[in-house]
C-alpha cells in the first residue's frame, strides 16, 4: 500500500500560516525572551503578523486564488476572503486593545498572575514584581487562527477542531482580568462549562450528519440530501444538533445565556475581541454549513431559524432596556444583533441576479460595519476609569457629554450606528440585511426586525441621553489612553462614518465574493 | 381666444452675459454688510448705496442697449448654470433680459437708489444703521432675481427672498413688539401666497417638465383647459399674497411698522407690485382661462375699493398710504386681468405708482422725522410752511395719485379705467368709484398734514428734512409728473415683445371717459374740502356711529375675519391634535414602553447566575430546535 504525499498549497494558505507560525513563535518568546523584552516582542510580533497575513491575503486575492486547499479540508472562496481580511482586520484592532498600558498605571488590564487567588500575597507580590500576561498574544492568535479556519473549513471534522482551537484560549482569556478577578474566573469556567456542552451538541450533529452522508464533507452532504439513501429523521437531527452549537457560538437565543456573564466578566479588551471576531467566525462559518451543506434542505431550517431569529431579537432587545451596566447592555445589544444577522441568513438563497447583494454579501457587510463599531466601543468603554478601575455603570457615565465632548461624541455617533440610524455604518447593514430577508420572502420577519430595532434604539439612545444631559459624575475620569486604544476608536468611527456615507465600494466588494464555492 | 405672438429670447453676448452682475453686485454688498461686522459701521451705508447705484448704471446700460435692438431681440436669455438635475427635471438657473423686465430693474435700482439715499439720513441716527443696508441691498438684490428669473423656479427663489427681506425690515425695530407681531404676520401670510406660488410651479413642473417662461408658455397652449384655470389660479393666490390683496391683504397695514423708506421701497413701490408682475408675465395662462383672468379682475376691483376705503377712515399718515397703495395695486390687478389691452397699463401704472406712492411715503416720513416720529395726522396741521420741500414735494405726488391733469397718474389711470369700461361696465364704474375716492381721501390726508391749524403735540418743534432727504423728494416729484407724459405713447410698443402686440389707441385728449373721471375726481376732491377743509380737526379721533368709518377704522375687519375664519378653526384644530397627541398616541407609546420595561425585568430573572440552570436552558433550547423543526416539517 502506498501512501501518496498530502498535496498542500503554501502560498494560498499563507495567511492562516502565518497567524498559526506567528502564535507559535510568540510562544517561543515566552519561553526564550527575558521577560522585560517579552511585551514589546509579542506586540511587535503580533502586528508583524497580522498585517503579513492581510498582505499574503492580498496577494492571494490579486492572483484571483479561490479552491479547495489541504486536501479538501479548507475552502478559499469569496467569503473566505471576506471573512478572513474582517478577522485579521478586527483581530488587530481589538488585540491592539490588549496591549495598553497607560490606563491602569503602567500595567495591561490583564492580571499578574492570573493563578493567584484574588486578594492574596500571592497576587500583590506579582503586582508588585509588575509582572504580566504577555501570552495573551499568542493566545489570541491561536484564537483568531481557529476562527479563521472555522470561516473556511470544508469538512465538519475541521470545523470541530477550528472551534476548540478557536474557543480554547477565549475561555483562558476571559479568566484573566487585572480587576474583579472572581468575576472574571467565574465567567472563564461558564463559559468553559457551556462551551465545551454546546461542542458536544455540535459533535453529535456531526456524527449523525457523517451516518446520513457518508462524508463530513460540506458537498458531499448536499449530494447526499439530494440523492438520499436514508431516511430524513437522521438528517434532521443531525442538523438540529449541529445548528445549536453554531448558534451557541454565534449567542443565539436560548444559547446565549453566557453571553452576558462572559462579556461582563472578561477583561473589556478580550470582550471586544470575542464580540466582533467570534461573532463573525461564527456567522461566517455557520452560513456555510446551512448554505452549502444543508442548502438542499433549507425548508426545513429556514422556519426553525425564523423563529429563533425573532426570539434572539426580542430577548436582546427587552432585556437591554433594563440594564444599568453599558458592558452589560453592550452584552445583550450583541444578542440583539445576532438576531439581525439571523434574518439574513434565514432569508438567503434567494437567487438575487444582476449581482446585487446577497445574503452572505449583506451579512458580510453587517459584520464589517458592526466589527467597527463594536471595537471601537469595547475600546471606549476601557478608559473610563474610576478608583477601582472601569467604570461601566450608566450612572457613572452620566454628563461624560460636557467633561469628554469628543470621546462622549464618537461614543454616541456608535451608539446611532448600533442602533441603525442613517448615515452610520449600522443604518446600511441593517438595510443590506432586511432587504435580503425581503427579497427572500420573509417579509414578516422583516417587519419584527424593524421593530425590535425600535425596542433597541431606546436604550442606545438613553446611553446618549445619559451623556449628554445628565448631571457629571466627579469621580470618574476619562483616561490619557496610548495609541493602543486611540488607534482602534479613531479607526473604527472612522469606518462607521465611512461606511454610512460611502458604502458602495464596500457593497460592490462584498457583491464580488459572496459565492460559496461547493 | 388666440395666443399673443410674444419674441423669443436671444442668447445673450457682450454686455448681457453680465447681467448677473446686477444681482451680484448688492448681493455681494449685503453679505459684506452683514458679515464685517463693527468695521464697516462706517463706510456699511455708502457702500450699500453704492452697490444699488452700480446695478442701475448697468440696467439703464442693458436698457439702452434694448432700445438700439430691433424689436425682435428685445429679450435676451442669459443662462447661468444648470441648477438642479435629478431625474426627469433640469432646471438651469437664467436670466431673462427683456423689455419687461428691464422697466423693473431701472424701477428696482433707480427708485431703491433715491431710497437708500434717503434712508443715509432717515437711518442717521439708528445704532443698527449697517444691518439696516444690508437687508435693503438684500431685498434690492431678491427682487432683481426675482425680476430677472427665466423660469418660475428661480423667480420664486426672489419671491422668497423678498419675503425674508420684507420680514427682516418690517420687524427692523424689534424691540417693539408691534413690530415683531407685524414681521411675522406678514410672512405668515405670506406663506399662504408662497403655497399657491409653489403648487403652480408643481403643476408646471409635473405638465411641462420645466419651469422656464418658454417652456410653460408654449405648453399651456396645449394643455387642458382646466390646468391653465387651476395654475392660473394659484399663481393668483401667490400675487394675492404677495401683493396685499384680498382676501391675503391684512398684512400690509401692519407692515407700516417697519421704517418709512422700507414702507416706500418694499411696501409701496416694488415688492408689493411682484403680484402684478408676475401675472402679467404670465398672460400665456390667464388668456386661456376666463375663470382665472375673471377672478385676477374680481380681486382687483375688490381690492381697489377696499384699500381705498380703508384710506378714508385711518388717522396715521403711514397707513392711510398704504391702504391707498392696496387700492392702486388693485387697479394694476384689474388692468392685469382685463387681458391683452391691459398689461401695458397695468405695468405704466405700476411704474408711475412707483414714483409717487415712492415720492409720498418718503414725504410722509420726512413728516414724521420733523414731527419726533408721531404718525397720527390729527397732531400735524400747517406744515406747509415750515416743511415746504416736503411740501411741495409730496403735493406733486397727491397730483399724481388723484389723476390730476398731465400728471403720472392721469394718464396710467385713466387707460385703466377706459380699459375697464370696455371689458365691463360694472367694473369700469367700481373703477371710476375707486378714482373719486382716491381723491377725497389724499384731500383729507394733504388738508390733515399740512393745512389749518397747528395741533401739534407739546415739545414737537416741526422742522424741514435735511437736504440728502429732500433731493430724492424732488427728484422722484418731478417724476411724478413727467413720467406719465413721456410713457404714454411708448410704453405699449415698448412692451409689445413681451406681453403681446394688441390694438389699444391711446389718445392725448380726454376720452369722454376721461372727462368723466376728472368730474368724479374733482367731486372727490371738493367733498373732501368740504369735510375736513372748512372747520378745525379734532386731535382724537372723534366717536362714530357711521357703520362705514368703524369698517374702515378696523381695516375691514380683516383681522376678524381671518381670526374666525382661519386663525381659531386651526388652533381648535392644533389643540385637538394635542389632547389625541397626549390622550392616544403618547399614552399609546408611554403603555408600550411600560410593558417592554415588565417584559425586561421579568426577562432578568432568567439570567441568574448559575450555570447549571443555564446548560438546562440550553437543552431546552434544543429541544424547542427539535419540536420546531418537527413543526415545520407537519405544516
Amino acid at each position: 500500500m502506498t501512501i501518496a504525499a498530502p498535496s498542500f498549497e503554501w502560498l494560498e494558505l499563507s495567511p492562516l500560516l502565518i497567524v498559526l507560525v506567528g502564535a507559535c513563535i510568540g510562544v517561543l518568546f515566552e519561553a526564550v525572551l527575558p521577560r522585560r523584552w517579552r511585551f514589546n516582542a509579542q506586540l511587535a510580533l503580533l502586528v508583524v503578523t497580522l498585517v503579513a497575513a492581510f498582505a499574503m491575503l492580498l496577494v492571494n486575492w490579486g492572483n484571483g486564488a479561490t479552491g479547495l486547499l489541504a486536501m479538501g479540508s479548507v475552502t478559499l472562496d469569496g467569503p473566505a476572503y471576506i471573512a478572513w481580511g474582517a478577522l485579521l482586520v478586527f483581530g488587530l484592532l481589538s488585540i491592539l486593545v490588549f496591549a495598553e498600558r497607560q490606563l491602569d498605571n503602567g500595567a495591561t488590564a490583564f492580571a499578574a498572575a492570573a493563578s493567584s487567588v484574588p486578594g492574596s500575597n500571592l497576587e500583590a507580590d506579582a503586582s508588585a514584581a509588575r509582572l504580566e500576561h504577555s501570552e495573551v498574544y499568542p493566545l489570541a492568535l491561536f484564537s483568531l487562527a481557529g476562527m479563521m479556519v472555522f470561516a473556511a473549513s470544508n469538512d465538519l471534522l475541521t470545523m470541530f477542531v477550528a472551534l476548540e482551537v478557536m474557543s480554547l484560549p477565549l475561555y483562558l482569556m476571559s479568566a484573566m482580568a487585572r480587576r474583579r478577578r472572581l468575576l472574571s474566573q467565574e465567567a472563564g469556567l461558564k463559559y468553559f462549562l457551556l462551551g465545551a456542552f454546546s461542542s458536544a451538541f455540535f459533535l453529535f450533529g456531526m456524527a449523525l450528519l457523517y451516518g446520513y452522508a457518508g462524508s463530513f464533507e460540506l458537498r458531499a452532504i448536499d449530494a447526499a440530501i439530494t440523492a438520499p439513501t436514508y431516511g430524513p429523521g437522521i438528517l434532521y437531527t443531525g442538523m438540529a444538533m449541529l445548528a445549536v452549537g453554531v448558534l451557541f457560538k454565534i449567542g443565539a437565543v436560548p444559547f446565549h445565556s453566557w453571553i452576558p456573564d462572559v462579556y461582563v466578566g472578561a477583561p473589556t479588551p478580550v470582550t471586544g475581541f470575542m464580540a466582533i471576531c467570534t461573532k463573525l467566525a461564527a456567522v461566517a462559518g455557520g452560513a456555510r454549513v446551512f448554505f452549502v451543506a444543508l442548502g438542499a434542505e433549507r425548508w426545513a431550517w429556514q422556519p426553525v431559524l425564523a423563529v429563533i431569529a425573532v426570539l434572539t431579537m426580542a430577548v436582546g432587545a427587552v432585556l437591554a432596556l433594563t440594564q444599568t451596566d453599558i458592558k452589560r447592555m453592550l452584552a445583550y445589544s450583541s444578542v440583539a444583533h445576532a438576531g439581525f444577522l439571523l434574518v439574513a441568513i434565514v432569508g438567503a438563497l434567494s437567487e438575487v441576479p444582476g449581482g446585487q447583494v446577497n445574503s452572505v454579501g449583506a451579512i458580510m457587510f453587517y459584520l464589517i460595519a458592526y466589527g467597527f463599531a463594536v471595537v471601537a466601543a469595547f475600546a471606549i468603554l476601557t478608559m473610563v476609569r474610576g478608583n477601582a478601575g472601569e467604570v461601566n455603570t450608566l450612572a457613572g457615565w452620566s454628563g461624560l457629554g460636557r467633561s469628554n465632548p469628543v470621546l462622549a461624541g464618537i461614543f454616541a455617533f456608535l451608539m446611532l450606528s448600533f442602533a441603525g440610524i442613517p448615515l452610520t455604518g449600522g443604518f446600511i447593514g441593517k438595510w443590506a440585511v432586511f432587504s435580503a430577508a425581503w427579497r427572500g420572502g420573509y417579509a414578516w420577519l422583516v417587519l419584527a426586525a424593524v421593530v425590535f430595532s425600535l425596542v433597541a434604539a431606546y436604550f442606545y439612545i438613553r446611553v446618549i441621553v445619559v451623556m449628554f444631559f445628565g448631571e457629571p459624575n466627579r469621580s470618574v475620569v476619562v483616561g490619557r489612553a496610548s495609541g493602543m486604544t486611540w488607534v482602534p476608536v479613531a479607526v473604527g468611527a472612522a469606518a462607521s462614518v465611512y461606511l454610512g456615507l460611502i458604502p458602495g465600494p464596500l457593497l460592490d466588494l462584498l457583491a464580488q465574493a459572496e459565492v460559496f464555492l461547493r | 381666444m388666440t395666443l399673443l405672438e410674444t419674441i423669443v429670447p436671444v442668447a445673450a453676448t457682450g454686455m448681457f452675459s453680465w447681467a448677473w452682475l446686477m444681482i451680484a453686485i448688492p448681493a455681494l454688498a449685503a453679505a459684506l454688510l452683514l458679515l464685517g461686522g463693527k468695521a464697516l459701521d462706517k463706510v456699511g451705508p455708502t457702500l450699500a448705496v453704492g452697490a444699488v447705484w452700480a446695478s442701475f448704471a448697468i440696467g439703464l446700460a442693458l436698457f439702452v442697449s434694448l432700445l438700439g435692438s430691433p424689436v425682435e431681440a428685445r429679450a435676451v436669455s442669459v443662462p447661468l448654470y444648470e441648477w438642479i438635475s435629478t431625474g426627469q427635471w433640469t432646471i438651469t438657473a437664467g436670466l431673462l433680459v427683456d423689455t419687461l423686465s428691464i422697466l423693473f430693474v431701472l424701477l428696482i435700482t433707480g427708485v431703491g437708489g433715491l431710497i437708500h439715499v434717503y434712508s443715509l439720513g432717515y437711518m442717521a441716527h439708528d445704532e443698527r444703521k449697517r444691518r439696516f443696508f444690508a437687508f435693503l441691498n438684500l431685498f434690492v438684490a431678491a427682487m432683481l432675481v426675482l425680476v430677472l428669473a427665466d423660469n418660475y423656479l428661480v423667480l420664486f427663489v426672489g419671491w422668497e427672498g423678498v419675503g425674508l427681506a420684507s420680514y427682516l425690515l418690517i420687524g427692523f425695530w424689534q424691540h417693539k413688539p408691534s413690530a415683531a407681531a407685524a414681521a411675522k404676520k406678514a410672512f405668515v401670510m405670506n406663506r399662504v401666497g408662497d403655497l399657491g406660488m409653489t403648487m403652480a410651479v408643481m403643476a408646471m413642473l409635473a405638465l411641462f417638465g420645466s419651469s422656464a417662461f418658454t417652456a410653460v408658455n408654449h405648453g399651456i397652449g396645449q394643455a387642458d383647459q382646466f390646468w391653465a384655470t387651476l395654475i392660473g389660479l394659484l399663481l393668483l393666490l401667490g400675487a394675492c399674497g404677495k401683493s396685499a390683496q384680498v382676501p391675503l391683504q391684512a398684512w400690509l397695514l401692519d407692515a407700516m411698522e417697519g421704517p418709512t423708506p422700507v414702507s416706500a421701497l418694499i411696501h409701496a413701490a416694488t415688492m408689493v407690485t411682484a403680484g402684478v408682475y408676475l401675472v402679467v408675465r404670465s398672460h400665456a395662462i390667464f388668456e386661456l382661462s376666463s375663470a382665472a383672468s375673471t377672478a385676477v379682475v374680481v380681486v382687483g376691483t375688490v381690492t381697489l375699493l377696499a384699500g381705498a376705503w380703508i384710506g378714508t377712515s385711518k388717522d396715521d399718515i403711514k397707513k392711510v398710504l398704504a391702504g391707498s397703495t392696496m387700492s392702486q395695486i388693485g387697479y394694476m390687478m384689474l388692468a392685469a386681468g382685463i387681458g391683452p389691452a391691459g398689461y401695458a397699463f397695468a405695468i405704466f401704472h405700476l411704474l408711475t405708482h412707483g414714483f409717487f406712492k415712492a415720492n409720498m411715503f418718503l414725504g410722509a416720513g420726512s413728516v414724521m422725522h420733523g414731527m419726533e416720529d408721531d404718525v397720527n395726522m390729527r397732531h400735524y396741521g400747517a406744515l406747509r410752511k415750515l416743511m415746504p420741500w416736503t411740501f411741495l414735494t409730496f403735493a406733486m405726488g397727491y397730483l399724481a395719485i388723484i389723476g390730476f391733469p398731465l400728471t403720472s397718474g392721469f394718464f396710467s389711470k385713466d387707460h385703466i379705467i377706459e380699459a375697464a369700461f370696455e371689458h365691463s361696465t360694472l367694473v369700469g364704474s367700481l373703477a371710476l368709484l375707486g378714482a373719486g375716492i382716491t381723491a377725497f381721501y389724499m384731500t383729507r390726508l394733504m388738508l390733515m398734514t399740512f393745512f389749518g391749524e397747528k395741533r401739534w403735540l407739546d415739545g414737537v418743534h416741526p422742522h424741514e428734512s435735511p437736504r440728502v432727504m429732500t433731493v430724492p423728494l424732488v427728484i422722484l416729484a418731478v417724476l411724478s409728473i413727467v413720467a406719465g407724459a413721456v410713457m404714454n405713447g411708448w410704453i405699449q410698443g415698448w412692451l409689445e415683445p413681451a406681453t403681446g402686440a394688441h390694438p389699444h389707441e391711446v389718445s392725448w385728449l380726454p376720452t369722454p371717459i376721461g372727462w368723466a373721471t376728472m368730474a368724479v375726481v374733482a367731486a372727490g376732491v371738493l367733498v373732501g374740502w368740504l369735510v375736513f377743509g372748512r372747520k378745525p380737526i379734532p386731535t382724537t379721533a372723534p366717536a362714530t356711529v357711521n357703520p362705514l368709518t368703524i369698517a374702515g377704522r378696523n381695516d375691514l375687519f380683516g383681522d376678524a375675519v381671518n381670526n374666525t375664519l382661519v386663525v381659531q378653526p386651526t388652533m381648535m384644530l392644533a389643540d385637538g391634535a394635542v389632547g389625541v397627541d397626549q390622550r392616544v398616541i403618547d399614552a399609546g407609546a408611554d403603555g408600550l414602553a411600560t410593558m417592554f420595561t415588565n417584559l425586561s425585568n421579568r426577562g432578568r430573572r432568567l439570567q441568574s447566575g448559575q450555570v447549571r440552570r443555564y446548560a438546562l436552558g440550553l437543552v431546552a433550547g434544543v429541544l424547542l430546535v427539535g419540536v420546531l423543526m418537527i413543526l415545520s416539517q407537519l405544516a
